[in-house]
């Protein structure tokens, strides 16, 4: 958390050149705690703010419980033969899929799978999909940009035409082409999305950003004092990128979960269990267009995706707010 | 102007290349290849297998199958389809490149306008119920779950109410006794639609210049004359369309676009519109603006004339960059919708394991992005100079 809330208060502060005459570095490690600490406050304040963004806060908290909570129902209360969510079979109910019951909370699908269990199961999944895409994106788009901002010239032009290539590629098209190619799974497709992410529309935005930065005194005096080309990106300009990452890391998420819900909904991935493969169970069985009268097959699920999806498009919205002071209101 | 055109032609040159090379390299790192769907046949002699991977120049030298490959899609040789033979792959492309291409242009079109003047009416009325409940409700539907958000709008609008046929292009037991194709009237449908849009561009440009109370000749009554002009000639058309004997055919076809063109449309308008209010938030805090309101113009003019047309250029610079994701959404609508077009086509291609017919959509696919980008781009260096000139 401290890394994106460093964002105003802390913008100059790693590559602050004044540092290194100020004393023993124990004094300056404090300063720099302390530099932190306000930046938090101040970003926290700008945060809570919006009421948007603590909105989606809570709701992504309560999505991280649904995952924590699943492997601590299947250790205590539900066994595993009725409540695993693939292999489990609700021998309980006569026909499936059944309404939603004590037993099953939110029913069972045509294959007499609990529900529920699935949709909890299937929570942590999305947490580490979004969580890896998002690394990646964030890791390969800050390192790319930084680079290209400082070294310009060759490298600057190649990677920039790589960016717009991946830009204007059609990503769920190149995903659907891809998984009739390979055998996708989960772990594959994170990094696949990733690397999209990371070569594309991110590294041009990474790239804007270290220009400016790159164009600040301190570099220039970090460049004076000696600092090599390797130092100066690592230290002083990818520290200022951070509260950027953050906010994409966000964005990215958003795009993972979207891109894995469609491409199993479409069938198209091996993945044990996700929400896609819940709409993609009842949409192959048949059970789509019955209304209302099987909701629990389709809008929990659903919802559940664009619940998450959206949440983290509102925190990004609101964590936009405290890393751009040109969007805050005054 | 042209120069800019032409050099952007040519770096679309350059990446329609990369996207061919990919497409060969693609199929050469997954496991197996073409014809893993023939010669995996237990069936088969190896004999048969050898021969087949023979027809399928699979024997010869890895580059000389990169330039064959080259050499067969820069001449649009794709191949024969698996899934469709024994038509060629281009043929199948072709047939439904047009239908995405609709799909895809009404939806943008569309989306683009509302969302930039919803986006401008939000920034205006910031901090209001109004602003939170679309802000909200724009980003649920940006992120909504494309499917099941197309699936209610089938069991709503279609299934419940009734009001649209169930997806697909046509209704067949309507075209039984059709004596023409779908083909031969949706092409015609095409003509008709661009030259209707031309004429609306024209009557708005040519009516705009006497709106402000001049009149093309003195004998005639002050109306609307815009509107007046555009229904006249929506009527004609309508007119020319029933008289033509296959007007309740395409009549049938328009019914089986409308959903999916609505669905597509509110699913992407929410982008432009959130986009534009942020946009427009900075453009609010230029003195300009200050000066324009100190002036004392109406506030409607400081908002239309002089702060969203400067909003709008950040806005079209996104929208270059979202039409990848706008083709995306298109290739789920028509899946949802089985509307028969490029998405629809790459999916089941690719169900199907019909190799050819999947590299070719998705080369299409590429193309198809190149262009809009390339229109995208060429509207934005005529709206913003300094494009134009650097």
């Amino acid at each position: 958390m401290n890394v994106q809330l460093n964002g105003p208060g802390g913008r100059d502060m790693p590559g602050q050149p004044g540092g290194t005459e100020g004393g023993t570095p124990t004094a300056i490690r404090a300063a720099r705690v302390r530099l932190a600490l306000r930046g938090f406050r101040e970003g926290w304040g700008i945060f809570v703010e919006s009421k948007i963004g603590v909105i989606g806060l809570v709701v992504i908290v309560m999505f991280a419980l649904m995952a924590i909570s699943h492997p601590i129902l299947m250790a205590t209360i539900w066994d595993e033969a009725t409540y695993d969510p693939v292999t489990g079979y609700a021998f309980d109910e006569t026909e499936q899929p059944a309404a939603p019951s004590w037993k099953h909370p939110l029913g069972t699908d045509p294959l007499g799978r609990d529900v529920l269990s699935q949709l909890l199961s299937s929570t942590s999944s999305e947490f580490i999909l979004g969580l890896v895409a998002a690394t990646v994106t964030v890791t390969i788009a800050t390192m790319v940009g930084a680079v290209a901002a400082y070294y310009g010239g060759i490298v600057d032009t190649l990677i920039m035409r790589l960016a717009d290539l991946v830009v204007s590629l059609p990503g769920l098209s190149l995903l659907i082409v891809l998984s009739a190619l390979f055998d996708l799974n989960l772990f594959m497709l994170a990094l696949l999305i990733g690397i999209l992410g990371g070569f594309g529309g991110s590294a041009i935005i990474f790239k804007s950003q270290a220009l400016g930065i790159s164009v600040k005194p301190y570099i220039e005096a970090a460049r004076v004092a000696g600092g090599g080309r390797f130092h100066i990106i690592l230290v002083h300009i990818i520290p200022n990128l951070l509260p950027l990452s953050f906010l994409y890391m966000m964005f990215t998420v958003t795009g993972a979960i979207f891109s894995e819900a469609i491409l199993s909904y479409l069938g198209l991935l091996n993945i044990r269990m996700s929400w896609g493969i819940m709409i993609h169970t009842a949409n192959t069985a048949g059970y789509l267009l019955g209304g209302t009268s099987y909701w629990w097959l389709i809008v929990p699920a659903g919802a559940s995706i664009t619940l998450l999806c959206s949440t983290f498009y509102l925190v990004g919205r609101a964590l936009d707010e405290v890393a751009n002071p040109r969007l805050r209101r005054r | 102007m042209l120069a800019y055109i032409a050099r952007r032609l040519g770096q679309n040159l350059v990446t329609l290349f990369l996207i061919i090379t990919l497409a060969f390299f693609l199929v050469q790192a997954q496991p197996g290849d073409y014809t893993s769907v023939y010669s995996q046949d237990p069936k088969l002699t190896p004999e048969a297998k050898a021969k087949i991977q023979a027809d399928f120049g699979l024997d010869r030298p890895l580059g000389e199958q990169y330039l064959a490959h080259l050499r067969n899609s820069f001449t649009g040789n794709f191949g024969i389809s698996f899934g469709h033979y024994p038509r060629p792959v281009l043929d199948v492309i072709l047939e439904r490149l047009p239908r995405t291409a609709v799909l895809f242009l009404t939806a943008t079109v569309i989306s683009f306008y509302i969302g930039f003047v919803q986006g401008k009416t939000l920034a205006w009325r910031r901090g209001g119920p109004y602003e939170v409940s679309m802000t909200v409700s724009g980003a649920v539907l940006s992120t909504v779950f494309t499917p099941w958000y197309a699936l209610m709008m089938i069991w709503l609008f279609a299934f419940q109410l009734g009001w649209f046929p169930l997806g697909k292009f046509l209704d067949p037991l309507l075209w039984r006794d059709a004596q023409v194709s779908a083909d031969y009237v949706f092409n015609r449908m095409l003509l008709t639609g661009g030259a209707f849009a031309a004429f609306v561009m024209a009557a708005v440009l040519a009516t705009r210049r006497f709106a402000g109370g001049g009149l093309p000749l003195p004998g005639l009554p002050a109306l609307p004359w815009g509107p007046v002009v555009i229904l006249l000639g929506a009527l004609a058309t309508g007119a020319a369309w029933a008289m033509s004997g296959v007007g309740h055919l395409a009549w049938d076809i328009v019914e089986h676009m409308v959903l999916p063109i609505f669905t597509l449309t509110t699913i992407s308008f929410a982008g432009t519109m959130l986009l534009t209010r942020n946009s427009m938030l900075e453009t609010l805090r230029e003195d300009f603006v200050t000066a324009a309101r100190a002036k004392g113009l109406p506030e409607k003019v400081v908002r239309d004339k002089h702060a969203a047309r400067n909003a709008l250029l950040p806005v079209a610079t996104s929208l270059v960059y979202s039409l990848a994701f706008a083709i995306d959404g298109s290739v789920i609508i028509e899946t949802i919708f089985s509307w028969p077009g490029l998405g629809m086509t790459l999916l089941q291609a690719v169900r199907g394991q019909d190799l050819p017919l999947v590299m070719a959509a998705f080369v299409f696919i590429g193309i198809f992005a190149l262009t809009a980008h390339l229109v995208a781009d060429v509207l934005y260096a005529f709206l913003d100079p300094r494009i134009r000139y650097s």
